[in-house]
């Protein structure tokens, strides 16, 4: 009883905050798109029979699941290579991912922004190789939101499997090759199951993080190319329409909490090692 | 003996890291260039540009917000996070499981949305000052990673070395800040770093509660890219990025970097 007391009491501060910050404005934000006077859904009936907002949803879906695709495959080769590299080599080699995942979001599509824009590097280098006379415009379509993406997201990516991939022993390679599979047999039937629980949290971490983005689709998508985050900050700060921007936002915590709860239970059920 | 890689996967990891490190390399080398538009490899050299971030006024109050903010809401995860993870790991069996998970909210929540929430039902519900209702998002944002990273470093303490200092008669408080929080230096030094860098970094909350006269950097740079596309950008995302040198060095130094590759 006593121990109970003190625990909680230990605790309480935090969940104070958490509690009273977080989970009833959350909470309220989602409420609100319920109590509209038009009717129970309406503000999400608006909200899919508007071809543009409808649009901006299957945009930000397209960009997450490119941008996720693309940095678990480069991802886990990348980190099968670091967690197969000898000593110091190995050290340097996650330090240079730990690098740019400390460095903010904004520091990090701001470099692809030099590089893309109109005047920018690439530009201004394919110019004077001559492949082309005029520059081309290269920022604010989808892949200039989607490259600068995965640039944000393979360090993660790298980081998450790099461990996950150490702890296949080497014996277990050697014994797979022993028995007479070539190395793509192995790679294919023993590590690449051994990762995917790993995989699939990096997947998880990558997906939520992409299609609740702001900062990066706002400085190379632009209006052009706006996503549920860009949009809701619209709706909000400009528009004014609190209704509007709420549903966004309850779209998002659903959206995010089924593919989080999902993914966990493929996670589980896809463990090998589980027992 | 090590498994033979493959040279095709080899040489796609030289790629991956030039892909990695280019960019960040282009941001420096913009950044000391003489001319007043933005330019890879860099024409002229000068330090200028670093100097033009401090002439400029809202860069000068957003760095001085940004550093208060990320130091005061670090500290405020601290003080309340590490007795969560000391209650979490001390009295496991008495408390409920789903309180750790409470813990981890703040990642789990779209950023967007909580700054968002907190606008509205907290910043314009009560007309909260901007400053408190921007530390009270960092503290939020950063008290997972706080929680998190000390529970971890307490799973691996011996709680029975702490009975037998109370035990022997040292008062309970005593006791936790002689013999428990030592042994838990490395967790509580990865907490404050974590937590420090995602505050500085932060986007997605401040971008709703920054307001007139209170900014950060962050939502500060994203506001002058809009209107201006001069090396001062590049300078201050090097200012930012020696800061994550620094931090890194510091965690070289107290912790080893085999703890980066955690």
């Amino acid at each position: 009883m006593l121990k109970r007391l003190a625990g909680w009491g230990l605790s309480t501060p935090a969940t104070l905050l958490v509690v009273i910050f977080l989970v009833l404005p959350v909470a309220a934000t989602i409420i609100a798109t319920f109590l509209e006077p038009k009717g129970l859904f309406a503000p999400y009936q608006a909200f899919f029979a508007s071809g543009f907002r409808r649009s901006v949803l299957w945009r930000t879906l397209e960009i997450s699941l490119v941008t996720t695709f693309v940095s678990v495959l480069i991802g886990f080769l990348t980190a099968y290579v670091v967690s197969r590299t000898p000593g110091r080599l190995k050290s340097l080699l996650i330090i240079a991912a730990v690098f740019p995942l400390l460095t903010g979001v904004v520091v990090r599509s701001f470099a692809w922004l030099i590089i893309l824009g109109k005047n920018g590097i690439l530009n201004n280098f394919l110019i004077s190789i001559g492949v082309t006379d005029e520059p081309f415009s290269m920022l604010y379509t989808q892949w200039s939101v989607i490259i600068a993406m995965v640039y944000l997201f393979v360090p993660l990516m790298i980081l998450t499997l790099v461990g996950v991939l150490e702890n296949i022993p080497d014996d277990l390679i050697q014994a797979s090759a022993s028995l007479g599979a070539t190395p793509a047999a192995t790679f294919r039937q023993v590590i690449f199951p051994l990762a995917v629980p790993g995989i699939i949290v990096g997947a998880v971490l990558v997906f939520t993080g992409s299609f609740t983005s702001y900062a990066t689709p706002q400085l190379l998508g632009g209006e052009s190319q706006m996503v549920m985050g860009t949009l809701m900050y619209q709706r909000a700060m400009v528009a004014f329409d609190w209704v509007g921007a709420s549903t966004i936002a309850a779209i998002m915590v659903v959206v995010t909490v089924v593919v989080v709860l999902l993914m966990t239970r493929v996670a589980r059920r896809l463990n090998p090692m589980a027992t | 003996m090590t498994t033979r890689l493959n040279p095709s996967l080899i040489v796609l990891t030289v790629l991956v890291y030039i892909f990695l490190m280019g960019p960040l390399i282009i941001v420096l080398g913009a950044s000391v260039s003489d001319t007043s538009y933005l330019t890879f490899p860099p024409q002229g050299f000068t330090l200028h540009w670093f100097e033009r971030i401090f002439e400029m006024g809202a860069f000068r109050r957003t760095i001085i917000t940004s550093l208060q903010i990320a130091f005061l809401a670090t500290g405020l995860a601290l003080l309340i996070g590490i007795p969560a993870a000391y209650a979490l790991n001390r009295y496991r069996i008495q408390l409920p499981s789903w309180l750790s998970t409470l813990f981890v909210l703040p990642i789990l929540v779209p950023e967007v949305v909580l700054g968002f929430s907190l606008l509205r039902s907290v910043a314009v519900e009560y007309q909260t000052p901007i400053f408190a209702t921007l530390l009270v998002g960092h503290t939020l944002i950063v008290l997972p990673y706080c929680v998190r990273v000390i529970s971890a470093s307490l799973a691996s303490f011996d709680f029975s070395i702490e009975e037998a200092a109370i035990s022997l008669g040292s008062r309970p408080l005593k006791t936790f800040f002689t013999i428990v929080l030592p042994n838990v230096r490395s967790g509580v030094i990865a907490a404050f770093i974590l937590a420090f860098i995602t505050s500085i970094n932060d986007v997605s909350v401040s971008l709703f509660l920054t307001g007139p006269g209170v900014s950060t950097l962050p939502i500060q740079i994203l506001a002058h890219v809009e209107q201006f596309f001069d090396p001062v950008i590049a300078s201050v995302s090097v200012l930012l990025m020696l800061l994550t040198v620094a931090v890194m060095a510091v965690v070289e130094r107290t912790l080893g970097l085999t703890f980066l590759a955690k």
